[in-house]
């Protein structure tokens, strides 16, 4: 039983973004409103931000920045003899993997960037069906 | 049609739940992902790149082309929001004003409008009274917000920050200005020319460092080649080239972030908005 709970408290990360993006998909196949379809596409993009940035961290380890001490004869020495004075002892168990991060870094941009072009589209629907209801826009197109 | 996708997400829930079983442990140091490239970035940012922040040096150096591509994402959602939603502003036959000292609503005729003043204030037709307190409050928080948005960028090198945090706080500041007075203000102090200006100009800063290592006799984006231009070795040069890059993505980010909201909060007329 131990075992069990164990496994399973070892995994939460993925059921956490398991629910969240179950969560989204739900809203982007059964709701109606095409605004709704897109905030449920912002929470499926959470949820792979989450997984990623979950992926990247390592039991005991801190932040992905190097620790340095720039003393006023490192400076002066220019960056060859801090980088020697660097090379001492990088633990790579001591840093957080920083790959995932670099990368939702920039998706986090980009998405709040696409979210505002589907935003656009809706705007577009709207001003010419009067509607963003997808069932009254399938009327629509079907009758006319 | 409910039922149906109820079922879906629960047969996806319940498979990758299942298959997520043979995935790493929450933190497990010797997973797949923390195993064949991140220790080389761990291990070699410095004596590369002279960068201590691993982040910054992987997102401007090692993936260079990456998030120059990433950049041109970014003005291209600005340019598609443009192009679909901007249109030409209509000759209006009238509009209402409000007379400050008396509180007085007047309609106007024809198509010469009074600008704003201290006397008269246009109402939209979502018009509020004037919040003195949210106002002033923004108008005294926003330039604290833009300084910080200026060391997150220029001290990317050494802790948290860089190119997108900083340019998002950057822009964030402008459309709070705008939510807390009016679209037109905001606009009158930082027009949609300028904001499509200056999100072509960051993407150019970041392609154009890349076309200076070309002419300096060195691959693009290999910010090595620019150190006779910045007068110090090899190494550091890599560093000053992070930081030229990083600029260029925080005007981009900046200026598109304000461009999107200007066109979605106005529905492209820039006229009247939130």
């Amino acid at each position: 039983m131990e075992s069990i709970f164990s496994l399973v408290l070892a995994k939460a990360n993925y059921a956490v973004y398991i629910i969240l993006m179950m969560v989204g998909l739900y809203a982007m196949i059964a709701k109606n409103n095409l605004i709704k379809k897109i905030v449920g596409m912002t929470i499926f993009q959470t949820a792979i931000i989450l997984f990623y940035v979950s992926i990247g961290y390592k039991r005991g380890a801190t932040i992905p920045i190097l620790e340095h001490h720039a003393s006023p004869e490192t400076v002066a020495h220019g960056a060859e003899k801090m980088a020697a004075h660097a090379m001492d002892a990088v633990d790579v168990a001591h840093y957080i993997n920083p790959l995932p991060h670099v990368l939702m870094l920039t998706a986090i941009v980009v998405g709040v960037a696409t979210l505002g072009v589907a935003l656009a589209l809706a705007i577009k629907v709207y001003n010419t069906y009067g509607t963003v209801e997808e069932d009254e826009i399938n009327q629509q197109l079907r009758s006319g | 049609m409910k039922i149906l996708g109820k079922l879906t997400i629960l047969l996806c829930g319940v498979l990758l739940l299942v298959f997520t079983m043979e995935f790493p442990d929450w933190g497990d140091p010797d997973s797949p992902a923390s195993t064949h490239l991140s220790p080389y970035f761990i291990q070699h940012t410095m004596e590369d790149t002279a960068v201590p922040n691993i982040v910054t040096s992987v997102l401007a150096d090692y993936r260079g082309y990456d998030t120059m591509f990433e950049t041109t994402v970014i003005l291209t959602a600005g340019l598609a929001c443009f192009l679909l939603l901007r249109i030409e502003r209509k000759k209006v036959p009238h509009r209402y004003y409000r007379h400050e000292p008396t509180g007085v609503t007047l309609r106007m005729e024809g198509d010469k409008f009074p600008r704003n003043s201290a006397v008269f204030q246009r109402m939209d037709a979502n018009w509020v009274p004037y919040d003195f307190v949210i106002s002033r409050t923004c108008r005294l928080i926003i330039p604290f917000i833009q300084i910080f948005a200026l060391y997150v960028v220029a001290h990317g090198h050494h802790s948290p920050g860089g190119g997108f945090q900083g340019g998002v706080l950057m822009g964030a500041s402008v459309i709070l200005f705008a939510i807390s007075h009016s679209l037109r203000a905001a606009i009158k102090s930082f027009s949609e020319k300028t904001a499509a200006l200056l999100s072509v100009t960051g993407v150019f800063i970041y392609a154009g460092t890349g076309a200076l290592c070309l002419i300096f006799g060195e691959v693009f984006l290999n910010y090595s080649a620019l150190a006779p231009l910045f007068g110090n070795d090899r190494i550091m040069a890599r560093s000053h080239g992070i930081l030229m890059v990083e600029i260029g993505v925080a005007v981009a980010v900046t200026a598109v972030m304000i461009w999107i909201y200007y066109n979605l909060s106005s529905a492209g007329k820039q006229d009247e908005g939130l």
